[in-house]
């Protein structure tokens, strides 16, 4: 048996959503040709719109479809930058969250290798937690062009005051992003009341389907776009548009966002038992993160003397998936940002696992791991940190 | 009896191959891809390597045809201090080292294996090509893939958790058993360059690493023929690139026959002048028992080199006090040094290779060339 604690990294799709993806993968349209055909593909895409704008307390016409969150978070971030630059020559300096996802960081650095943004990364506290005064003193001039603080943390699950965060950008005229894609179906996102102007979702998290997602983006505000042609979405993110993957995307925020409170509720006591169990098991793990401020289904832990790495390898034996967390490159993991920028050290950093829980999560995972991670702690020490 | 294995996976046809079969076999087969260099080069062409994303990505692609869980470790740092920064050390020390065969003294059998084991993997699998059974190392039975020469240096304790599942089959079979089984690296060409030295040339890496040394070439005789600009850029035996203005007064090729580190001299003469019969072999590895007086057996010099009948002998007490010259766990190195004797001469032996001691196709042990020399001259 197989125990998915690797939620966060994508979990099952929800059967409605299968149901309307698979019922659409079976008609014809184009949702921009004017014949009969296009036009029913073209409803079913604006109905999906309008339910997903719904969810997250957006207008419709402020949703951009993408295919998935790094779109999205591509768009926002270099979009918004040129956009601001070129509206006002002097806003080159981008302010970005040292623990945002890479498809905001390497998004960030590129900007700053190939378009002269000057880069300020925002501190965290320990608990992985941005500070609205921490903002406000960094934001400081009229040469700011975008700030990008994700909504809530995809390793370690801290949650941002996004609001206050929005209103301290707002304050300097200054469009404020936010990642969501972990927050959204799991938080109550409310895109206008945060005072967001640009923020980031995406199907597959949520129960929807894979190489899907959405900018939720302000009226009146103009990225530039990354992907031209045929001038879909709003002239901003061109390309058929994908009605199957749409509707079931659609179809699963109507669910998650829906049955939020009672799966956040329930998903939250199940996280809460396997911090205990895993405690108890292993007393001297470390809880990363904030206590209370985190998404429902994220539990991070480092384990002192364990490589993350090893750990993994030795639950998976086991049946056991979740992740380390951090990105690869090479395949060899490396240090995580995340946990370096809350101040750990390197041999905490990589002595890490994530284990994120979802609508499929019931006791039973939990006591898994919790049956698994004592002894498999025991003889990842052995193997040490090499 | 089901074993939890380590398949070490390079990417390359051989260690896929390997692995498929000690999955096939009953085993609980688990694929690890060392990462070797810190900054691997995106999608290198030329050189085969085994450090690209392309050879990881291979391996894994490989192990999900097996069907086996597949991770990658992490040895860069282990791999640069005890093989890359090796290497440099023993060409700026006058030696010639073989980087394949310290790779599997420190790296395969010694970090890799070390971890494995810590982490309750019972052996470690390789795609060499030899053949090991009852603690016996022997030559693989393709002649031309044979890789018992550089798993020699290898302790018993070592080869108790080694696994090589390839050394009964000819190369051109395990190809074919790729295709067979699906393996997409069934026709990935052999892997012949030290890998890594993505370029080959081995001279211009070390004088990155060495800087520019500058010396004399001279002739037996000690008069002075020319410049170089780092002795480590030499190896004994070698004809090739001495540019050497004047002709040897014969007319004949001049071979390196010396390389002084601390003068920083070459010294080239006539081929004749490379004969040697007495070989003195430190750090002594026994596979089977140490030779109590002497014992007559074959030696092979480098890899792929030719085997020559050969008397060997202890010449010290080997330190560990129980004579097996084992250093007393099990094959390892007791600080001794042997005497080995060649009935017929050989030409180009470098101090810093390893002599390799064979009874037949079975390996008796090994040794690292320490000196070298004529019957009456040592």
């Amino acid at each position: 048996m197989v125990t998915y604690l690797d939620h966060a990294a994508t979990t099952p799709m929800l059967p409605a959503a299968i149901d309307a993806m698979t019922a659409e993968l079976g008609r014809v349209g184009n949702p921009s040709s004017l014949h009969a055909v296009g036009r029913r593909a073209r409803r079913v895409v604006e109905e999906s719109r309008e339910i997903i704008a719904n969810a997250f307390g957006a207008r419709p016409s402020e949703v951009v479809f993408t295919g998935g969150g790094t779109e999205a978070d591509n768009l926002a971030v270099k979009g918004l930058y040129w956009a601001r630059r070129a509206a006002a020559p002097q806003r080159t300096r981008v302010l970005a969250s040292a623990i945002e996802h890479h498809a905001i960081l390497d998004a960030v650095h590129w900007l700053a290798e190939h378009e002269g943004a000057r880069v300020d990364w925002i501190p965290v506290d320990s608990q992985g937690r941005v500070h609205p005064e921490t903002l406000a003193e960094m934001i400081q001039g009229d040469d700011v062009a975008l700030v990008t603080v994700m909504w809530a943390n995809n390793e370690v699950g801290t949650v941002q005051p996004v609001a206050e965060l929005a209103a301290v950008a707002r304050a300097h005229d200054v469009p404020f992003h936010t990642d969501a894609v972990q927050a959204a179906g799991q938080l109550e996102v409310a895109f206008a009341a945060a005072g967001a102007d640009a923020l980031t979702i995406s199907g597959h998290k949520l129960g929807g389907p894979l190489g899907v997602g959405a900018l939720l983006l302000a009226k009146g505000l103009d990225p530039v776009p990354v992907l031209h042609g045929g001038g879909q979405e709003r002239e901003v993110r061109s390309g058929t548009l994908d009605t199957p993957a749409i509707v079931g995307f659609a179809a699963a925020v109507q669910i998650a966002v829906g049955h939020r409170v009672t799966e956040a509720r329930r998903l939250a006591g199940l996280r809460d038992e396997l911090i205990a169990k895993v405690l108890a098991a292993v007393p001297d793990a470390v809880l990363n993160g904030a206590p209370d401020d985190r998404l429902p289904g994220n539990a991070h832990f480092s384990f002192p003397g364990c490589e993350g790495d090893a750990l993994l390898m030795l639950l998976d034996a086991r049946g056991i998936e979740c992740s380390t967390g951090s990105a690869c490159s090479a395949g060899v993991a490396q240090p995580s940002h995340v946990l370096l920028a809350m101040g750990a050290d390197i041999p905490r950093a990589r002595g890490s696992l994530r284990f994120s829980l979802g609508h499929t999560s019931t006791e039973a995972d939990v006591d898994a791991l919790a049956a698994a991670i004592g002894p498999a702690v025991h003889r990842a020490r052995r193997a040490g940190l090499s | 009896m089901t074993l939890r294995v380590l398949a070490a996976m390079s990417g390359g046809v051989d260690s896929a191959v390997a692995a498929a079969r000690a999955a096939a076999a009953g085993h609980d087969v688990t694929g690890v891809h060392m990462a070797l260099s810190r900054n691997p080069q995106t999608y290198r062409t030329g050189a085969r390597g085994c450090c690209t994303l392309e050879d990881a990505r291979d391996a894994r692609r490989a192990a999900d045809v097996i069907g086996i869980p597949f991770y990658v470790w992490d040895m860069a740092e282990r791999f640069d201090r005890d093989v890359v920064q090796d290497f440099v050390a023993e060409y700026a020390a006058g030696r010639t080292p073989n980087p394949c065969l310290r790779c599997n003294e420190k790296i395969k059998f010694t970090a890799l294996l070390d971890r494995a084991r810590a982490l309750g993997f019972d052996a470690v699998c390789t795609g060499h090509y030899a053949r090991l059974s009852d603690g016996v190392l022997r030559r693989a039975v393709d002649p031309g893939k044979d890789q018992s020469y550089v798993l020699a240096v290898c302790t018993r304790e070592q080869l108790a958790h080694a696994m090589f599942p390839l050394g009964d089959t000819p190369k051109a079979d395990v190809r074919r058993e790729a295709a067979a089984r699906g393996l997409r690296v069934a026709d990935k060409p052999d892997s012949h360059d030290i890998c890594f030295i993505a370029d080959g040339d081995t001279r211009g890496f070390l004088t990155d690493r060495l800087g520019a040394a500058p010396g004399k070439i001279v002739d037996v005789g000690g008069d002075v023929l020319g410049a170089h600009e780092g002795a480590y850029g030499y190896t004994v035996g070698q004809r090739k690139g001495l540019r050497i203005g004047r002709p040897a007064p014969d007319g004949k090729p001049r071979y390196v026959l010396d390389i002084s580190p601390v003068t920083g001299t070459v010294t080239v003469g006539p081929r004749a002048a490379l004969d040697v019969d007495e070989i003195v072999g430190e750090h002594p590895v026994w596979l089977a028992a140490a030779p109590g007086a002497s014992i007559d057996c074959q030696v092979q010099l480098r890899a792929h080199g030719e085997v020559y009948d050969c008397t060997v002998a202890a010449t010290r007490a080997d330190g560990d006090g129980d004579g097996d010259g084992d250093g007393g766990d099990g094959g390892g190195d007791g600080g001794g040094a042997v005497r080995i004797r060649l009935r017929t001469p050989a030409q180009g032996v470098a101090k810093g290779q390893t002599a390799v001691l064979y009874d037949g196709d079975t390996v008796l042990g090994s040794a690292t060339i320490a000196a070298t020399g004529r019957a009456a001259l040592v």
